[in-house]
């Protein structure tokens, strides 16, 4: 999954506003597929150009998943900008993800 | 349903089981959990479920090398290496080890967005990941309802609950999974639905102010359970559950005696003391010397070189030490041999099933020949629970081959109605007397019962002086037993009496004796008067012997002369 990775992944020093995002997911499952899709959707439309998507596998890295604290997957953990938001589920319901983005506001225009 | 459990039932002879190290608890479960199988233990909150599963983890690592995972949603894991550090416990050590693996699920609502479909893939792939790093064999989830406050799609989170349970089972790995208790139900989200092996609920209650806690198996397939609930008690060494409720009457009987350290009273009892393994009951008012007897009797248990447990409920070990050495027993350089041991306690401290379930604790660890309850009647509560609670110690010690030794405090007015019924489980029964006349109260002894033995059916009188308890023998007259100064005062006038009789016989033995000389004297005379008669009798008889052959002679001579020849 790691060609899905859509920018850089080195820590460089990032703007304010920009998002940092990490989405857990278990194989190649449909939910995770789905939730992918419906992640880079919604950034494509909110974020354009102030956001980097992770995608980890935990089947490849179950090291990882005690670290953010993962119970579900699909898990969006929003790690920058701070706090730290979890949103879980396969990202289908996108006012739920907009208001655990704190992007509410940025959508209502 | 039914065929599962018919086939179980087959099977119970081959079930595995993953033994808890627990004190009594394997001894309940005949063996312990089921291995490779979830087991289910719920209760309410402060009951213990934590800590139940966490030695269950603990004696695994150490006890059985059975290393296992930790996976907590309530403590953090600082917390939890904490709190049961006070018990014991060094979870750090055996983290460090790769014994132990914790993994603190941290779930909380508000930071949670739920948005679409999820599963709980992550939980299973954190567990997995915790299994395989150390190779466990046991786990432990503790509180998996957690995740019913954290996470809003119940109906996810069961089927999820559900797969974790299969997929454990499948795993092979014993777990334990903890859960509050409902009203109503066993478990506040009824996950007891998904685990049908093993099911324990622990239990917390309070009755006078006393707490006592209690376990009991609710179900467990494939095996046989004890089905009573059983006290269990959490103190600095850990947890342990006591299965005794009431044993059989199967404990053999011993011939073999042991003194009662005291010379009179095991010539009192037929055999010359107490048969080990009995029960001996030890009755009395205030101040009759009931600890003396009983220090007596674990000095000559401690001189046969056997153990000797002393449960104390009055007094402190040092107290009651200090006393002793007022009668001449130092007890001290037994304690520090090892030959005796003094647990004490306040009976107010716990209930009856604690007390219970802490003596059959330490009697487990210390295995003593003989144990002291001094006082079981300090032991307060309703008379039925009292009872039932010494059938029980009482029935394990004679289970066990243990001497047990019980002290009892009457009431000035005498037998209290549960001394009756303490009688029938007693096979020695000493009662300890006031007998109280001419101003003083002197101490009695008598055996009231001892069976299997021909005791005597005496009211003696003891002391307790510098050197032990002494028996004295009672006066028995006409006015009855008298003790005290009344004894010695009879026994003044009985030896002024003596003396006057042996001056007495004295006396008339001289008289026979001068009779005696003096008819000795008379027959030697007379003897002497007959043989002198003999004598002379003698001597005239040779005379006319004599005078007869002379004069026949001379017939002859004349004969001769006249011309005859004589014939």
């Amino acid at each position: 999954m790691n060609q899905m990775k859509n920018t850089a992944l080195q820590e460089s020093p990032l703007p304010d506003g920009h998002y940092n995002l990490r989405l857990y997911v278990a194989g190649q499952t449909p939910k995770s597929i789905t939730a992918l899709a419906n992640l880079q959707n919604i950034c494509e439309e909110h974020l354009v150009g102030r956001y980097q998507i992770e995608v980890i596998d935990l089947l490849e890295h179950p090291q990882l998943a005690a670290g953010d604290q993962i119970l579900a997957v699909p898990t969006l953990v929003r790690r920058l900008p701070e706090p730290l938001k979890r949103i879980i589920g396969n990202l289908s319901n996108m006012e739920r993800v907009l208001v655990g983005l704190d992007l509410r506001s940025v959508a209502a225009p | 349903m039914s065929t599962t459990e018919s086939r179980s039932a087959a099977a119970a002879l081959l079930l595995a089981k993953s033994t808890t190290g627990i004190t009594g608890l394997d001894a309940v479960t005949f063996g312990g959990l089921p291995a490779g199988r979830p087991t289910l233990i719920c209760g309410g909150p402060g009951c213990g479920k934590t800590l139940l599963a966490t030695t269950f983890l603990v004696n695994g690592a150490v006890m059985f090398n059975e290393p296992g995972v930790f996976m907590s949603f309530e403590e953090s894991r600082d917390d939890l290496i904490q709190n049961v550090a006070s018990l014991g416990y060094g979870l750090g050590t055996l983290i460090a080890q790769k014994k132990i693996a914790i993994d603190f699920v941290r779930v909380e609502r508000s930071e949670i967005e739920e948005s679409g479909e999820y599963d709980l893939e992550g939980l299973f792939v954190r567990l997995d990941f915790a299994i395989k790093s150390i190779g466990a064999k046991r786990v432990v989830l503790d509180t998996l309802e957690v995740l019913f406050a954290g996470l809003g799609d119940t109906q996810i989170l069961r089927a999820e609950i559900r797969r974790l349970f299969a997929w454990l089972k499948e795993r092979g790995v014993t777990a334990i999974i903890t859960a509050e208790q409902g009203t109503g139900t066993l478990t506040r989200f009824g996950i007891e639905e998904y685990v049908s092996d093993c099911v324990l609920l622990l239990d917390n209650r309070v009755s006078n102010q006393i707490t006592t806690r209690r376990l009991r198996v609710v179900k467990y397939r494939g095996s046989a359970h004890g089905t009573n609930e059983y006290p269990f008690l959490i103190d600095a060494q850990g947890i342990s559950v006591l299965p005794v409720t009431s044993a059989g009457l199967e404990h053999s009987a011993s011939n073999e005696v042991i003194s009662t350290g005291i010379a009179g009273l095991d010539q009192m009892l037929g055999a010359g003391g107490f048969y080990t393994g009995t029960s001996i009951l030890v009755s009395g008012t205030a101040g009759t010397g009931k600890t003396s007897l009983a220090a007596h009797f674990v000095e000559a248990v401690c001189a046969r070189g056997e153990r000797c447990l002393y449960f104390a409920f009055e007094e402190s070990p040092a107290q009651i030490i200090r006393n002793m050495r007022s009668i001449g027993l130092d007890l001290q350089p037994r304690v520090d041999a090892g030959l005796l041991r003094f647990e004490a306690a306040r009976p107010s401290l716990f209930g009856l099933e604690m007390h219970l379930a802490r003596m059959y604790r330490e009697i487990e660890q210390f295995a003593p020949a003989a144990a002291v309850l001094d006082p079981i009647s300090a032991l307060r509560g309703e008379t039925g629970d009292v009872h039932s609670m010494l059938l029980r110690i009482i029935d394990l010690l004679k289970s066990r081959g243990i001497t047990a030794f019980l002290s009892d405090l009457l009431s000035v007015d005498g037998m209290d109605k549960a001394d009756a019924s303490m009688s029938s489980l007693m096979d020695t029964w000493l009662s300890l007397v006031q007998l109280e006349s001419n101003g003083e109260r002197n101490r009695g002894i008598y055996v009231l019962k001892s069976r299997g033995m021909n005791h005597s059916n005496q009211i003696r009188e003891y002391q307790l002086t510098s050197q032990g308890v002494k028996l004295i023998d009672a006066y028995l007259g006409s006015a009855g037993v008298l003790t005290g100064s009344a004894r010695i005062a009879q026994e003044m006038v009985d030896a002024a009496s003596a003396v006057r009789r042996a001056q007495d016989s004295e006396r008339k033995h001289r008289d026979i004796q001068r009779k005696r000389a003096a008819l000795e004297r008379q027959i030697a005379e007379l003897r002497a008067e007959l043989e002198s008669e003999e004598e002379e009798a003698q001597k005239s008889l040779q005379h006319e012997e004599e005078c007869e052959k002379r004069l026949q002679a001379e017939r002859r001579t004349m004969a001769i002369q006249r011309g005859g020849t004589g014939s």
